[in-house]
């Protein structure tokens, strides 16, 4: 297949992996909202071309301890994708996941999840990517499976050295779809991050009809 | 007071006294600090992947342990680092996700050739903190040559 340059894809196709992005996150969201009785708001894809090195800081502060859910997806599309939340959220959602809400900031801030926790995470890790990647395989038509998924908790910028060293293989850019999520009755911060490899975004672009 | 100098990934900066260097969130990649205790001359590079060569894209060179290390040590001799003196001492290299690889991760592959290009340029490695599976934050200070390593819900810990 011509290998395109991933400045063009981005130029030529950015409103079609916005939709990808919107479409997906959009899945997933309501998947995780409906699970757990909340309203969550979305918000418009950012489909991203950036350096490599850029993104560990790519969320903020380097140093910040987020939770990082990653998984792999594979068959017709290889690569992977992560979502990424902050501590008290992960605390607000597994507290919801386990019937109680978690008020104390100090709870909220805590860097330990216990075995059952981290369980919660997980799952909500599964919920999330099955409802993302089934949006994009119906849209496609083409069959994606995702990995299991695995859990760091850790600063920001070393979870997010996992992507980095992944684009980094095959370039100095990356491009990825970034769709950010809040809460509206609940406080809940978190990104998901699509990361197609190189040859992947022509497989989609082509299944979805564009001239590649 | 020095100032204390970031470093970011896949970029290397040298120092003297008073100012000290940093890079912060090291996950799967490497912080290779070398210092020279007579001259006091002070670096560090933040490297992602071990071998340029076996990457088609590389104009990065900082990005790689085999290049990286190599323009870090070059820079140092050019501050008047004493080459037969330059000690080295090395971070990172975690495996943040437990995924099963069928081959060996890329944090220790990173921390392998780390040490594989340090041999060849005849640069003793002093001490290493590398592996495991958490994030860490590195700090060289040049009056002392302490390497300083942060992790989270860790003491600090110094090689």
């Amino acid at each position: 297949m011509a290998s395109m340059s991933l400045n063009e894809i981005t130029e030529k196709y950015l409103d079609v992996l916005t939709e990808i992005g919107n479409i997906g996150a959009g899945n997933a969201t309501s998947a995780v909202a409906n699970m757990l009785g909340l309203k969550v708001d979305m918000s418009v894809p950012h489909v991203e071309l950036l350096e490599v090195e850029r993104i560990g800081s790519l969320l903020g502060a380097e140093e910040d301890i987020i939770v990082g859910i990653m998984l792999g997806v594979e068959n017709d599309i290889d690569g992977s994708m992560m979502f990424l939340m902050d501590l008290p959220s992960a605390h607000r959602l597994v507290g919801r996941m386990m019937m109680m809400d978690v008020t104390d900031e100090e709870q909220l801030h805590s860097v330990e999840f216990n075995e059952m926790e981290m369980s919660a995470i997980q799952e909500i890790g599964n919920i999330i990517a099955g409802s993302y990647l089934n949006a994009l395989s119906s849209l496609t038509n083409l069959t994606l499976t995702p990995t299991v998924p695995y859990t760091a908790i850790d600063m920001a910028a070393s979870i997010l050295s996992v992507p980095a060293i992944q684009f980094g293989m095959v370039g100095d850019k990356a491009l990825l779809i970034r769709t950010e999520i809040g809460g509206i009755d609940m406080d809940i911060n978190g990104f998901y991050i699509l990361m197609p490899e190189n040859d992947s975004y022509e497989r989609i672009l082509a299944a979805l009809g564009l001239p590649v | 007071m020095g100032r204390m100098i970031k470093v970011g990934m896949a970029d290397l900066a040298v120092c003297k006294p008073p100012d000290n260097l940093t890079t912060l969130g090291l996950g799967s990649c490497i912080g290779i600090a070398l210092y020279d205790p007579s001259t006091k001359v002070t670096g560090l590079a933040h490297i992602m992947l071990p071998d340029s060569k076996q990457i088609r894209n590389n104009k990065t060179i900082e990005k790689f342990a085999d290049t990286g290390i190599q323009k870090l040590y070059d820079d140092m001799i050019k501050a008047g680092a004493r080459r037969a003196r330059i000690v080295a001492k090395i971070a990172g290299g975690a495996q943040m996700f437990a995924i099963k690889d069928s081959g060996m991760n890329v944090g220790a592959r990173n921390a392998q050739a780390s040490k594989q290009k340090l041999k060849q340029l005849g640069i003793r490695l002093l001490a290493e903190d590398t592996g495991l599976n958490y994030g860490r934050t590195v700090e060289i200070y040049s009056e002392t040559g302490d390497y300083v390593i942060k992790a989270v819900g860790k003491p600090p810990k110094t090689i």
